[in-house]
C-alpha cells in the first residue's frame, strides 16, 4: 500500500542529511579511539641509541645488546668466519641485500655487511625477516644440521638460515637478510647503536 | 508475547509439582516477562526426544563459559598487567594467593577444555548436518562464537608473560605484517610499539577481560534465540515439527526442561566436572599441551626459545601456515600462509552452503561420506601433531598433503555430498 505513496522528499532528505552528518560525526569520534593504538610518546622515545662497550669482546664471540627493545647481536668474527663469507655465496638468496635496500645502510654494501674500517665487527638486528623470532645462533661449522656444514644462524620458529653477515639462505621463509642498524663508533672499544651521525 | 491480557501464572514442568506461582512472582510477571521467556525457553521449547551422546556439547560448551567467568573474575583480582609484574603476579597466584593455584589452574585447563568441548559440539554439526536449512544463522553465529573463543585464548595467552606467551604474540602479530602495503604499520598499530611490550599486554588484557567476553555472551544469545526459533536438529535429520499433535506440540519433542535440563544435561555436567577434576587436580599440564614448558621462564625479548610451537588448539591451522612455502603470482609465501592460516578457519562460515546432500543426517548417507569424514579428522589430528613439532621436511610434505585434504573436504563438498547411494530417511525420528 506504501508503494503507491508518493514518497515525501523533503523529509527523505532530511533522513539523509542527518544520517550523513551523523555518520561523519561518529567517524570522527572513532578517530581518537583508533589512534591511542599507536604508539605512545615514550615508546617512541624509546628509540634513543644506546652505546655499546664491546671492549671485552674476543675474537669468534658475540654479545647481545637491547636497541628499541631489540636484540642487536655483535659479532666479532674471526678470518675464518670472515673467510666463510665469500666461499658459499651461491646459497644465499640475496647476497647483495637488492631487495630491502633500507635495512643495510649505505657503508654496510659490501661482502661482509659492516663498516669497512671495522669489517669484522658484525652488527645487526637479531629479528628473524620473516615472523619476527630470534634466530639462534652463532652456529659453528657442523653443529646444526640445517646450516649443511656451514658456519651461521638458524631462526628456531620456521628454520630460515642466515650467514655470518645475517644474509638468508635461498628457498626458506624468510625474505629478507637480517637488518643492520644504523651505527657507529664513538671509540675503538665504544659502539653507538642507532646513530650513525646522519640523523638517522 | 506481546503484553496485554497475561496467562494465569504457573510454574510448570515438574508434573504433579505444577502449582499457581506464589504472590511474589506473580507481582514481577506483570512487571517483567519471566514466565513468557522460561516457557518459551525451557519448559514449552519442545527439542527431538532422540538426542544422543553428541548434543551434551553444547550445554558443557556454557559449562565451561561459566568456569571461565568465574574463574577469570578472581584471577583479576591478583593479576597485574604490567610487564614488569605480569610473571611475577601469576607465580605469586600459583605459591602465596590462598588456593590461587587452584583457580589458575581451573582457568588453564578450562580453556582447553572449552576448545575439546567446542569442537566436538562442531563435528556433531557436521555429523547430523545440523548447519543445513534453517539453521545456517544458528551454525554461522556459532562460528562466530569459535573465532571470539580463539582471539580470548590468544588475548590470554599473553598475559603470564612467559617465554611461549612472547614470542607466541610476536609471531602471531607479525602475521599482519604479512599483508601488502599496510602491513608493517598494521602490525606496529596492534602492538603499540615496535616489539611486543607493555603496551601490547595491556591491550590484550582489556581485549582478553573485557572487549571479547562481552562479544562472546552476546554472540551466545543470538547462537540460542537462533535455535530457539527453528527448533533443534537430531541424529535422524528429520524435522519434528512435521507431525504435531492437537495442541501443536511436536509429536517427538519433549519440553527442554525438565528433560533435558535434569535427565541430560545435568549428567553431562556431573561426568565432565568428574574429568575436569581429575585434569586440574593430576595432569594441568597435560604433558606440555595444555601448559607448555617454556611459559614457565619470565618473558625474554632478547632471546627466542629453541622451540615455539602454540597451544594445542591452534596447531592444525599453524601447521597450514607453515605448509604454505610457495610463491605464486609473485606473492610472497608468507602471505600465501597467513591466508591459508585464515582461510582454515574462515571456511567453517560457508558449511551451510557447501553440503548439498540430500539427506542431513550421517546416518542415512552413503558409506562413502563417512570414509570422507574419518580422512577429514585424520588429517585435522595429523595437521594438530604436526604443528606441535619443530619444522622437518617430512613433516612438511605430510603436512601440505593433508592441507590439500582439509580444504579439498570444504571445497569438493558441493560435488561429493551429492555422490553415492543415500538410504531412506525415516518419516518419525528414532530412538
Amino acid at each position: 500500500m506504501s508503494n503507491e505513496q508518493s514518497v515525501d522528499k523533503d523529509r527523505r532528505n532530511a533522513v539523509v542529511a542527518t544520517s550523513v552528518v551523523g555518520g561523519i560525526g561518529t567517524l570522527c569520534t572513532a578517530w581518537p579511539f583508533v589512534n591511542t593504538f599507536a604508539p605512545s610518546e615514550k615508546a617512541k622515545a624509546a628509540g634513543a641509541p644506546v652505546e655499546v662497550d664491546i671492549s671485552a669482546v674476543k675474537e669468534g664471540e658475540m654479545i647481545v645488546a637491547e636497541w628499541r627493545g631489540q636484540p642487536v647481536w655483535i659479532l666479532k668474527r674471526s678470518p675464518e668466519m670472515m673467510a666463510s663469507l665469500t666461499k658459499s655465496k651461491e646459497l644465499l638468496a640475496d647476497p647483495e641485500s637488492k631487495r630491502n635496500p633500507d635495512w643495510t645502510p649505505d657503508y654496510c654494501k659490501n661482502d661482509f655487511r659492516a663498516r669497512e674500517d671495522h669489517k669484522e665487527l658484525f652488527v645487526c638486528v637479531g629479528i628473524c625477516t620473516h615472523l619476527g623470532c630470534s634466530p639462534s645462533g652463532p652456529f659453528t661449522a657442523g653443529a646444526n644440521p640445517a646450516l649443511l656444514g656451514e658456519e651461521g644462524f638458524v631462526c628456531p620458529c620456521h628454520g630460515s638460515v642466515f650467514d655470518l653477515a645475517g644474509r638468508v639462505w635461498k628457498a626458506k621463509p624468510a625474505p629478507d637478510n637480517l637488518r643492520i642498524p644504523p651505527y657507529k663508533f664513538v671509540s675503538e672499544t665504544k659502539l653507538l647503536v642507532g646513530d650513525d651521525g646522519k640523523g638517522a | 508475547m506481546a503484553a496485554g491480557k497475561k496467562e494465569p501464572v504457573v510454574v510448570s514442568g515438574l508434573g504433579a509439582l505444577d502449582k499457581p506461582a506464589s504472590g511474589l512472582l506473580t507481582w514481577v510477571d506483570a512487571r517483567f516477562p519471566v514466565m513468557s521467556n522460561w516457557r518459551a525457553h525451557m519448559t514449552e521449547y519442545y527439542a527431538p526426544k532422540n538426542f544422543n551422546f553428541w548434543y551434551f556439547f553444547g550445554s558443557l560448551a556454557m559449562l565451561v563459559l561459566v568456569i571461565q567467568i568465574v574463574t577469570g573474575i578472581f584471577l583479576v583480582m591478583h593479576y597485574k598487567p604490567d610487564a614488569d609484574k605480569a610473571f611475577q603476579s601469576v607465580e605469586y597466584i600459583m605459591r602465596e594467593v590462598p588456593w590461587g593455584w587452584l583457580i589458575r589452574y581451573m582457568h588453564s585447563t578450562g580453556a582447553s577444555m572449552f576448545f575439546i568441548v567446542v569442537y566436538l559440539h562442531m563435528f556433531r554439526g557436521l555429523l547430523y548436518g545440523s548447519y543445513r536449512k534453517p539453521r545456517e544463522l544458528v551454525w554461522v553465529f556459532g562460528v562466530m562464537i569459535f573465532l571470539c573463543l580463539m582471539g580470548e585464548a590468544f588475548f590470554g595467552y599473553l598475559l603470564p608473560w612467559g617465554q611461549m606467551s612472547y614470542w607466541g604474540a610476536q609471531v602471531i602479530v607479525n602475521l599482519f605484517g604479512a599483508i601488502p602495503v599496510i602491513g608493517p604499520d598494521l602490525s606496529i598499530w596492534i602492538r603499540g610499539d615496535y616489539v611486543v611490550s607493555d603496551a601490547t599486554l595491556n591491550r590484550f588484557f582489556s581485549f582478553h577481560v573485557i572487549a571479547i567476553p562481552l562479544v562472546l555472551l552476546g554472540l551466545v544469545a543470538a547462537h540460542i534465540l537462533a535455535l530457539h526459533e527453528v527448533g533443534s536438529n537430531n541424529p535422524d535429520g528429520v524435522d519434528i515439527n512435521e507431525h504435531k499433535d492437537a495442541k501443536g506440540i511436536p509429536l517427538d519433542g519433549i519440553p527442554f526442561h525438565p528433560y533435558y535440563t535434569i535427565g541430560h544435561d545435568l549428567f553431562a555436567a556431573v561426568v565432565f566436572l568428574i574429568v575436569f577434576s581429575i585434569i586440574v587436580f593430576f595432569a594441568p599440564e597435560m604433558g606440555g599441551y595444555f601448559l607448555e614448558s617454556n611459559n614457565f621462564i619470565a618473558a625474554d625479548s632478547l632471546k627466542t626459545p629453541p622451540h615455539i610451537a602454540p597451544v594445542w588448539y591452534f596447531t592444525p591451522y599453524y601447521s597450514i601456515l607453515r605448509a604454505m612455502v610457495w610463491n605464486f603470482f609473485w606473492i610472497d609465501a608468507k602471505v600465501w600462509g597467513v591466508a591459508g592460516m585464515g582461510a582454515s578457519t574462515l571456511i567453517f562460515f560457508f558449511l551451510p552452503w557447501l553440503d548439498r546432500s540430500p539427506v542431513k543426517s550421517i546416518r542415512y548417507r552413503p558409506s562413502l561420506h563417512k570414509y570422507i569424514y574419518a580422512v577429514f579428522v585424520v588429517c585435522f589430528f595429523i595437521l594438530g601433531y604436526l604443528g606441535t613439532l619443530p619444522p622437518s621436511p617430512t613433516g612438511q610434505i605430510v603436512s601440505q598433503i593433508c592441507m590439500v585434504l582439509y580444504f579439498g573436504f570444504f571445497l569438493g563438498m558441493p560435488w561429493w555430498s551429492r555422490m553415492g547411494q543415500f538410504k531412506p530417511v525415516p518419516d518419525r525420528v528414532t530412538m
